[in-house]
């Protein structure tokens, strides 16, 4: 028999639910109560939309040119360094 | 002797330096690379940073919310990173710990400027240490893949990140966008699993409050505001 679970302690798993970090026993509880509670079932749904959009990977692009930036930035400091070592 | 990546970069690119040589066919472990560089050979620096690039102006761009100062703070890492290696004790991969110095940077840029943005969503929907209470919407209808690509989408998500406190943001950060797993996410923002699960919730959760009701009031084009489970 599944204990039921009410739908503070679901948000308080909802995460976890995520995760797949949640125990059997558990999973079984928040199961039964998603079948039955719109609310909790649209938090988990949206909840689980978040991480796939952030997931998605499209989000956010490295602006164009970041490498060559940064490897400039990177040249300079080591021709900075070597510059200075030979006027040590 | 193959001389370092910097002095056969010879022109730019669109997509990033285009090297003389072709790169070596076996793959060079992150190991194997520190040990270059600490025998002086600076190329192969490059080498060990080339895979963390986006992962670092992620995590920077996550905090601070612009690329302008994502990318300033990106390069910093990355200098702090060389001129420190000798201290990179090698615990966690070579990319989370110059993630971790990209955190550290961010964060002193914002304690710097004051900045005031980045208020939490809702500061009146529960305490900081109670329970969350997600708000109440209808049904989150499922995303077609298309609209992921859709630019509106992406500015709603980037302003419902950057509107989160700190604290939270960061964990989405490295959990969601930079995929750590939460004990490295623990082990970088040197807090306990524990506060990386319940931070995580709290983001995720915030984030689903800011999209729920949708761009224009709901996911579909053409409807307006949003149905409500509940009657209250």
């Amino acid at each position: 028999m599944v204990i039921e679970i009410s739908c503070e302690e679901v948000w308080r798993e909802i995460s976890n639910y995520l995760e797949n970090d949640v125990s059997p026993e558990l999973r079984a509880r928040l199961e039964v109560h998603f079948k039955g509670c719109g609310h909790c079932t649209a938090v988990l749904k949206g909840a689980g939309n978040v991480v796939q959009l952030i997931k998605a990977g499209t989000v956010f692009d490295l602006p164009d040119g970041f490498s060559n930036r940064l490897y400039k930035r990177l040249q300079d400091r080591l021709a900075t360094k070597k510059h200075k070592r030979r006027n040590y | 002797m193959r001389a370092p990546v910097c002095t056969r970069v010879l022109q730019r690119g669109i997509e990033g330096p285009i090297l003389a040589v072709t790169k070596p066919q076996v793959e060079v472990s992150e190991a194997a690379l520190i040990e270059r560089v600490a025998a002086g050979d600076t190329g192969a620096f490059y080498e060990l940073v080339s895979p963390c690039e986006r992962a670092l102006f992620l995590a920077a761009r996550g905090i601070l919310g612009n690329d302008a100062d994502a990318e300033e703070i990106a390069q910093e890492a990355v200098l702090k990173a060389f001129s420190s290696l000798r201290r990179f004790r090698r615990e966690s991969k070579f990319c989370t710990w110059v993630i971790q110095i990209a955190l550290n940077e961010a964060r002193m840029r914002l304690r710097k400027e004051r900045r005031t943005l980045y208020e939490s969503l809702d500061q009146s929907r529960g305490e900081e240490e109670g329970d969350y209470v997600p708000r109440d919407f209808a049904d989150w209808r499922e995303i077609p893949l298309e609209a992921l690509q859709r630019k509106e989408l992406r500015e709603a998500l980037d302003r419902a990140i950057a509107s989160l406190a700190p604290k939270y943001r960061e964990v989405l950060v490295l959990r969601d966008m930079e995929g750590l797993s939460i004990a490295d996410t623990a082990r970088v923002l040197g807090i306990t699993e524990v506060s990386v699960k319940t931070r995580l919730l709290r983001a995720r959760l915030q984030v689903r409050d800011a999209l729920a009701p949708g761009i224009d009031g709901s996911w579909s084009v053409g409807t307006t505001g949003y149905k409500k489970v509940r009657p209250w």
